[in-house]
């Protein structure tokens, strides 16, 4: 899922994370990765998952571009027909999170600078073996990076990342994406659109 | 009753209002073949065997574009189904309503390298508005719905339907053709907001040298009434781009004419001197703005356009209206006739002006001695077959160009070409398509012989189908247009451009069991022109024309509109630096 680009200098162009509704079945996300990467776009990362209606998914995909690219893209990415809906959260309030995983490597006398390091992050041991620990942490990017950074020097001998997963503060919900989505379908008002055949 | 994949599939079909597939049978889609051979489906559906997948999908285009009904193709599974990948980025860059139906493997067998198997539906997802995979029989009245329902509305465009062989042969009950649809993503913006069409109006009343600048998207639309319409009132002139041909009445005193690397001096002229740039329907593409940086400048831009994703694109555009051409113009027509204002006679500077460049520059070209200029060509077959109102059809290239510069008195859907994609080999099956729809009509394929002969297998598809189209061959002996690109940015090294060694068209026409006419003289064009147009059944003239002649004007690739060149005019050298 998570295609980290290291080419790009993260400062050079504005981080845009995008929010879509789609339709749950197979080749969706197909489409959607390879509009991405037929425009050039980078891609840092790409999550996807069901929601409460099982028919539909949701992915939170993070590009880093100039505003006038991403707005093509996004523009893009609503014309996919399986898309039911794209928002751009920039200039929004939202809560981001995501979840690595760590296996660092632990020898005798790293063990406790470790476990305080994890403690400092809320991060939770998941599994503990002689020479290793897997830690698990879930926050905001920063965070995660600040965490792995810090790991580092151990030694990490295996490393996920899920990428980005947000949602919007309060109670707006993005491009008024309301209960409404969640009903059934008024079918009445798509029969009748330009019918020229 | 429960009835087959192949059986529910084709009386969708006929209840779609499908009644012409053009195909190609294969290994995977015979069991759907079988069907066609149903009386009650033979009836009503006609399907003419191509000889290469490529021309059925032009076909399709043709038919589509001709009759404004979406275009059907089927097809086999692997080879067959790549063969259409040609056709239908040709319709997604064009916006021409395909829908292409595709045999696959069955889907235990899909994945596993069988047997003339290829994922189309991975391979045509770039390639296409949208592509379905059905994976279960009762799904397929739906899905027939839901792919001619997305390729004629909105932005018209080519959609594929992957048809998994057990899928086909599976039983299902059929409870008729949905009568109603409903996809979630798929709400095509038709109505322009209000408050958009008054800025745009607000910005048309100050205007002292406005350009309508109209595309395809007018035809897609049919709204060449509001477009008349607009005019009528505000007197402001009108070119078009290649794809939008036909849209506009060309004797009207306000038509200018093409717009693009290849279309008058003075309508390109107008582009880099408006202050308000109109654009209905068309996109910007590089061959109409030339070098971007140097583009739009001058002028404000209204851009008209059902697709939100064409707007902003590569050009600034000061009032965006997402929505159907035909409605927007409708509204906007409405508050145009509201404002208080003599437009024409604002414009005076502006018409003398736009007279002017006409005046210097016209479309001209060399004096004609014993060699035929295509140019001539060109006038002639106008001249010979106005009268019969033609569909015009054309390959790729040089005649093209030509065609599109020259061929005056076009009629909506009546001109046929591959803009966006520039497919050679376009021009023949498109013809054929239309003469499908409208098999008591002229139809006209002005092509090229290198054109020509990426398609040609499908004149027999003509003889059997009695599609008497009228294949009028630009021959130069040279892949022209390349050819002319290596004279002027190449320094004259022609490679690989010769056609001399080509079939003598005259016996190849024979060969299929057509007539063959051959012009090699001026004074030869109009009368085998003549004998041709009138003549029952295909023919094929092959007008002999002048090997060296280019085609001007000409916006240097990479180069602004100013560069433009005319005819006579010297090369510089420096121009051509930023090719592509």
């Amino acid at each position: 899922m998570r295609e980290r680009t290291k080419a790009i200098p993260k400062e050079a162009k504005a981080r845009h994370i995008i929010t879509l509704l789609v339709e749950n079945h197979a080749g969706v996300l197909a489409r959607v990765a390879a509009l991405i990467a037929a425009k050039g776009y980078n891609i840092d990362s790409l999550t996807v998952g069901e929601t409460v209606d099982p028919s539909i998914s949701r992915m939170t995909l993070v590009v880093r571009g100039d505003d006038s690219v991403v707005e093509q893209a996004v523009k893009q990415l609503n014309r996919l027909i399986d898309v039911i809906r794209v928002t751009d959260l920039t200039g929004e309030e939202f809560v981001e999170r995501e979840l690595v995983l760590v296996k660092v490597k632990a020898k005798p006398e790293a063990k406790a600078e470790i476990l305080r390091i994890a403690d400092i992050f809320r991060a939770k041991v998941v599994d503990v073996a002689p020479f290793s620990y897997m830690l698990e942490l879930t926050g905001a990017e920063d965070k995660l990076n600040a965490f792995v950074e810090l790991l580092r020097p151990y030694g990490i001998q295996e490393f996920a990342r899920t990428g980005m997963t947000v949602m919007t503060r309060g109670n707006k919900t993005p491009g008024k994406q309301t209960e409404e989505m969640w009903k059934e379908p008024d079918t009445k008002k798509v029969v009748g659109l330009v019918e020229k055949g | 009753m429960k009835l087959t994949g192949s059986e529910i599939l084709l009386r969708s079909l006929v209840e779609e209002g499908v009644d012409t597939i053009f195909g190609h049978p294969g290994g995977v889609i015979l069991h759907t073949y079988d069907v066609l051979t149903d009386p009650a489906v033979a009836s009503k559906i006609r399907h003419i065997l191509c000889r290469h997948e490529q021309g059925a999908t032009h076909a399709a285009e043709g038919y589509y574009k001709a009759s404004g009904k979406v275009g059907t193709v089927m097809v086999t599974s692997g080879p067959g189904a790549c063969n259409t990948v040609t056709g239908l980025t040709d319709a997604l860059l064009d916006s021409m309503a395909i829908v292409v139906f595709t045999g696959q493997v069955p889907t235990t067998a899909m994945g596993c390298d069988a047997f003339q198997e290829a994922d189309v539906v991975g391979t045509t997802r770039t390639c296409t508005k949208h592509n379905f995979l059905i994976l279960k029989t009762e799904d397929i009245p739906r899905i027939v719905k839901e792919a001619y329902h997305i390729a004629r509305s909105g932005r018209p465009g080519p959609v594929l339907v992957d048809l998994p062989k057990n899928v086909v042969m599976g039983r299902a009950e059929y409870h008729g053709h949905p009568q109603e649809l409903h996809i979630r993503g798929y709400k095509p913006t038709l109505q322009g907001h209000a408050g958009q069409i008054k800025r745009a109006v607000e910005l048309m009343k100050t205007a002292r040298r406005p350009l309508i600048y109209g595309g395809g998207g007018i035809i897609h639309s049919e709204a060449y009434e509001e477009l008349r319409e607009l005019v009528a009132v505000t007197r402001i002139p009108v070119a078009l781009t290649l794809m939008g041909l036909g849209a506009f009445d060309t004797s009207d005193p306000l038509w200018l004419g093409m717009v693009g690397m290849h279309g008058p001096y003075w309508s390109n002229m107008a582009m880099i001197h408006c202050d308000l740039m109109i654009a209905i329907g068309s996109r910007f593409d590089d061959r109409v703005t030339g070098k971007l940086s140097e583009f739009g400048k001058q002028c404000k831009i209204i851009h008209i356009d059902i697709d939100p994703t064409s707007i902003r694109k590569t050009v600034h555009v000061d009032v965006p209206i997402v929505g159907d051409v035909k409605q927007v113009l409708g509204e906007l027509n409405k508050e145009v006739r509201q404002v208080e204002r003599h437009w024409a006679s604002d414009f005076g500077e502006w018409y003398a002006q736009i007279a002017e460049w006409k005046a210097k520059h016209p479309l001209r070209y060399g004096p004609m001695l014993d060699v035929i200029k295509p140019q001539y060509a060109i006038d002639m077959i106008f001249e010979v077959s106005e009268r019969m109102n033609p569909i015009v059809a054309t390959g790729v290239g040089q005649h093209q160009m030509w065609a599109a510069q020259r061929y005056r008195g076009r009629r909506p859907r009546r001109w046929l070409t591959s803009g966006g994609l520039g497919t050679m080999g376009y021009g023949f099956p498109a013809a054929m398509g239309a003469q499908a729809a409208f098999p008591g009509d002229l139809v006209i394929c002005i092509d090229g012989d290198g054109s020509f002969q990426m398609t040609n297998q499908d004149l027999i598809t003509c003889v059997e189908n009695n599609l008497p189209v009228k294949v009028v061959i630009i021959n130069n002996g040279y892949l022209g247009m390349v050819r002319q690109w290596q004279e002027l940015f190449y320094n004259r090294r022609y490679s690989q451009v010769d056609l001399t060694i080509q079939p003598d068209f005259v016996k190849l026409a024979e060969a299929y069991g057509v007539i063959g006419l051959r012009a090699r003289r001026p004074d030869e064009v109009k009368p085998v022109l003549e004998q041709a147009f009138t003549t029952p059944g295909p023919v094929i003239v092959d007008i002999v024309t002048e090997r060296e002649e280019n085609c001007f004007p000409m916006i240097p690739p990479g180069g602004a509109i100013k560069e433009i060149l005319d005819y006579g005019d010297p090369i510089p050298e420096k121009l051509f630096q930023g090719l592509r």
